[in-house]
């Protein structure tokens, strides 16, 4: 079959609100981390963040809404809002043919920290009737799916940082299956006291205090990641469907996917690159897309060195024929790590790129480590961009690749 | 048709209330005993709820290392003992490295969970918040594992590391139709030709305090604290909410040529899986049934199978007065005149709803009842409802033989699921 079709971009992220803001933040090469703000985390051994500073919740969400959800949800409700208004999507007469799958990695941790507070600060009665429906990890879909009218096959899948891209890997399947237009994708929320420490026990945060020390993937002063918020939501559609609801705008095409598992150890990385570059290899001959063809990969960029170097081997593996580096970014450096919401949020960024032919740079890449094979790029620079690789890894061995196409199929109306 | 590939179930392990193990589930099922009983976990006395359906469980006694015990919550602890079960049910020495093994590049995970660590979130948030204390929670009192609590993921690393699974993993996260929904994805993944086996099931831990209070407000779990251990009354007029549960089950299927090229004991195929949203309400249904109907119809259709070869449905059945009538509702607008006949019953009765868990402790009860020829009943069914008025298998087992059974799930955020099981020897050549 053909790939789907991206046809809408809903992005709320640390580098801006929409899909524009986003990528006009990461041409202009400004890092959105900085320090946290609402609390002083500095007991927890860090002190950045990437927060999405200039998203009003208010502007996207009913406020009868708002108070039964978390801020997780109001991100989601407003990523898939502008992808949908982006694609000039609405649900048509068939509810069914719409579908929600996204990924969730820690669920609604704000408000589910104010509900456990209370409970044992005041006991039982003091829980809310929300509780039960804002924490859960299905929450954000569910919401979409209600407030928007969307009855078709949904899912939420839960491969930590993996996950945005698995959502789409599952989409695939449920579109083999006959359902026309799938919203894909997930936001993230984990900035509340306890959110973060519980990120912090990974062990993988940078505990540097200036932005330009603290998240450095690639580099070789890489200290660790920085957490951020946010991610994206887009809307994908079976090339006929689009067609035939005279879809304006095509952003790209889907056309492989391939996941695996390192099946190491419970939080530690295998020691070889092998399985990562399996993932890559399957998601290239799932699309059909030779090595050469790759104009660019968006890598997962831990930020760690042991990490980095195990990303730079299983890309080197997977490209050794090629008769040129393959160019490589980490745009995650621009926001910090969105866990579940930065695998979706680089597929807009993929995208993004291939319709303006700009490659995006990487943050603060001064001093890069030996990568055999694989040009890094520290700036944005402007060259083809036809074809992209976007990869995601999730804590504990999760490996996913995902193959992106400019659509040539010209305006489809 | 020839071309598609089938999905078969080789081996089921279960974690249950009131049992030990797949057998002791059976024979638990079978006789019509509950497990549902005052809550032993905290003093539930604060609580309007105070009737959950707990496992009496040691995971250093069923084979987990001390290490696998301490890093992980209960939820992960219960899925990994299931697994082993399942495993070593189906005989595929996976993670082994034995001749005669799968290619572990071929063997994937799919784990369902509606709520992951909570247990553990909240045990370690009583610690760092020193009981709700501070909102700047202290990390010295931290464990070194709570980036595995935030996100339930680890519990599919656990299952993957443990057989060593280089294929696609992930958990699905729908909330009270996880445990179907994993189960359709995993069939999904080797129907697709991603995976020829996948340890594929759901895990649930949910009775803590957080969790029975946030039933307790929207009164969505049962008031009769009197009587635990006929607490849980689906499809009976007097029913009055759900009973907490906790468990896990895991299948391990597998694509049918190769197991039929092992010779592999099957218990059933998995020939349809579907799911719907009803984009109506978090929490409310409306009596219609449509949503779930046409999960059921879809299912069905996926396997081309009719309405009146439905031997048996394996209901949602939780108990809540707005759920029985909306499943009632679902099975006849999907099955027609057949609902008539169909014996359909909820295991719940005796299990509890252990959230995502359920749906595949349910899986493998229909899995089991196709096998055996004995569909378990409903237990404490004695005043029928006039709204609901199918063959619920009243509180005894019935010895039936069923060629096809649908496992149906519905939770909050509107998901409604459905998955059709057929006996092995249908429609095979």
């Amino acid at each position: 079959m053909t790939g789907l079709l991206v046809t809408g971009l809903g992005v709320v992220a640390p580098t801006g609100v929409g899909a524009e803001a986003h990528w006009s933040s990461v041409l202009r090469e400004e890092a959105a981390i900085g320090p946290i703000e609402g609390f002083d985390p500095t007991a927890y051994g860090i002190s950045l963040a990437g927060q999405v500073r200039d998203f009003r919740p208010a502007d996207h969400v009913d406020s009868r809404l708002m108070v039964q959800t978390d801020r997780w949800t109001w991100m989601s409700l407003a990523a898939a809002t502008l992808a949908a208004e982006d694609a000039g999507y609405s649900a048509p007469e068939d509810a069914y043919a719409t579908s929600v799958f996204l990924a969730a990695g820690s669920g609604g941790n704000e408000f589910s920290q104010h509900e456990i507070q209370g409970l044992w600060a005041k006991g039982p009665r003091s829980v809310g009737a929300y509780q039960s429906i804002a924490w859960f990890y299905a929450a954000s879909t569910g919401q979409i799916s209600i407030r928007d009218g969307y009855k078709g096959p949904s899912g939420v899948v839960v491969s930590e940082a993996a996950g945005g891209l698995d959502s789409i890997g599952w989409a695939r399947r449920v579109a083999r299956r006959g359902t026309p237009a799938i919203l894909v994708g997930g936001t993230e929320a984990g900035m509340c006291p306890y959110a973060l420490l519980c990120q912090a026990t990974s062990g993988r945060l940078s505990t540097a205090t200036r932005p330009e020390a603290a998240y450095l993937p690639f580099d070789r002063r890489a200290n660790g990641h920085v957490v951020g918020e946010g991610g994206a939501i887009l809307l994908l559609e079976e090339p006929g469907a689009a067609r035939a609801r005279g879809v304006g705008r095509v952003w790209g095409e889907v056309c492989g996917y391939g996941a695996t598992h390192d099946a190491h150890h419970h939080e530690d990385p295998a020691p070889d690159a092998g399985q990562y570059a399996r993932a890559i290899r399957l998601s290239l001959a799932d699309a059909g897309v030779t090595p050469e063809e790759v104009d660019l990969v968006l890598a997962d960029g831990a930020g760690t060195p042991e990490l980095d170097a195990l990303e730079l081997a299983a890309i080197g593996e997977a490209f050794a024929s090629r008769s040129t580096p393959v160019p490589v970014s980490a745009p995650s450096s621009w926001t910090g790590r969105l866990m579940a919401g930065g695998s979706a949020l680089a597929v807009a960024t993929a995208v993004l790129a291939m319709r303006d032919g700009i490659a995006p740079g990487t943050a603060h890449l001064d001093d890069p480590v030996d990568a055999p094979g694989v040009e890094l790029l520290r700036r944005p620079r402007v060259q083809p961009v036809s074809t992209v690789v976007v990869l995601a890894r999730g804590f504990g061995g999760f490996n996913s690749s995902l193959v992106l196409r400019r659509y040539e199929g010209g305006a489809t109306a | 048709m020839s071309d598609r590939r089938r999905v078969v179930v080789t081996g089921i392990g279960v974690v249950a209330p009131g049992s030990m193990g797949r057998e002791g589930f059976w024979d638990m099922l079978t006789a019509g005993r509950t497990a549902t009983r005052r809550i032993t976990f905290f003093d539930p006395a604060l609580f309007r709820s105070q009737v959950a359906a707990e496992v009496d469980f040691d995971g250093r006694l069923l084979g987990l290392t001390a290490h696998e015990v301490h890093r992980n919550d209960r939820f992960v602890q219960m899925a990994m003992v299931a697994a082993d079960e399942a495993v070593a049910d189906s005989g595929l020495p996976l993670g082994s490295g034995a001749a005669g093994a799968p290619d572990p590049d071929r063997v994937g995970v799919a784990l369902g969970s509606a709520v992951g660590a909570t247990m553990r979130l909240e045990q370690e948030y009583v610690a760092v918040s020193d009981a709700g204390t501070h909102w700047l929670v202290d990390p010295r009192y931290a464990s070194s594992f709570l980036h595995h609590a935030l996100v339930p993921s680890c519990g599919a690393t656990e299952l993957a590391v443990r057989f060593g699974a280089h294929g696609p993993a992930v958990v699905v996260s729908t909330g009270c139709t996880s445990g179907i929904d994993a189960v359709g994805y995993a069939s999904q993944l080797i129907e697709d030709g991603d995976a020829d086996v996948v340890v594929s099931g759901a895990s649930d831990a949910p009775i803590s305090p957080i969790s029975m209070a946030c039933f307790d407000t929207i009164r969505a779990t049962t008031g009769n604290n009197d009587d635990p251990e006929h607490a849980a009354r689906p499809f009976d007029a007097r029913r009055d909410g759900f009973v907490m549960g906790e468990g896990a089950a895991v299948l391990v299927l597998e694509e049918l040529e190769s197991a039929r090229r092992r010779d592999a004991e099957v218990y059933c195929e998995i020939t349809g899986y579907a799911n719907r949203c009803n984009a109506f309400h978090m929490t409310g249904l409306k009596p219609d049934g449509v949503e779930m109907a046409e999960a059921i119809r879809q299912a069905l259709a996926q396997g081309r199978t009719a309405p009146d070869e439905v031997g048996y449905v394996n209901a949602h059945g939780s108990g809540t007065k707005q759920n029985d009538r909306h499943e009632t509702a679902a099975v006849k607008r999907s099955l027609g005149p057949a609902a008539q006949r169909v014996a359909m019953s909820s295991i719940k009765s005796m299990v509890g709803h252990s959230l995502g868990a359920i749906g595949s402790i349910e899986v493998a009860a229909t899995a089991l009842a196709l096998q055996r020829g004995v569909l378990p009943p409903t237990a404490n069914y004695e005043v029928p409802d006039p709204e609901c008025d199918l063959d619920y298998i009243p509180n005894t087992a019935r010895e039936q033989k069923v060629d096809v059974a649908v496992s149906v799930g519905s939770g909050f955020g509107g998901f409604q699921s459905a998955i059709v099981l057929s006996r092995p020897s249908r429609r095979t050549p």
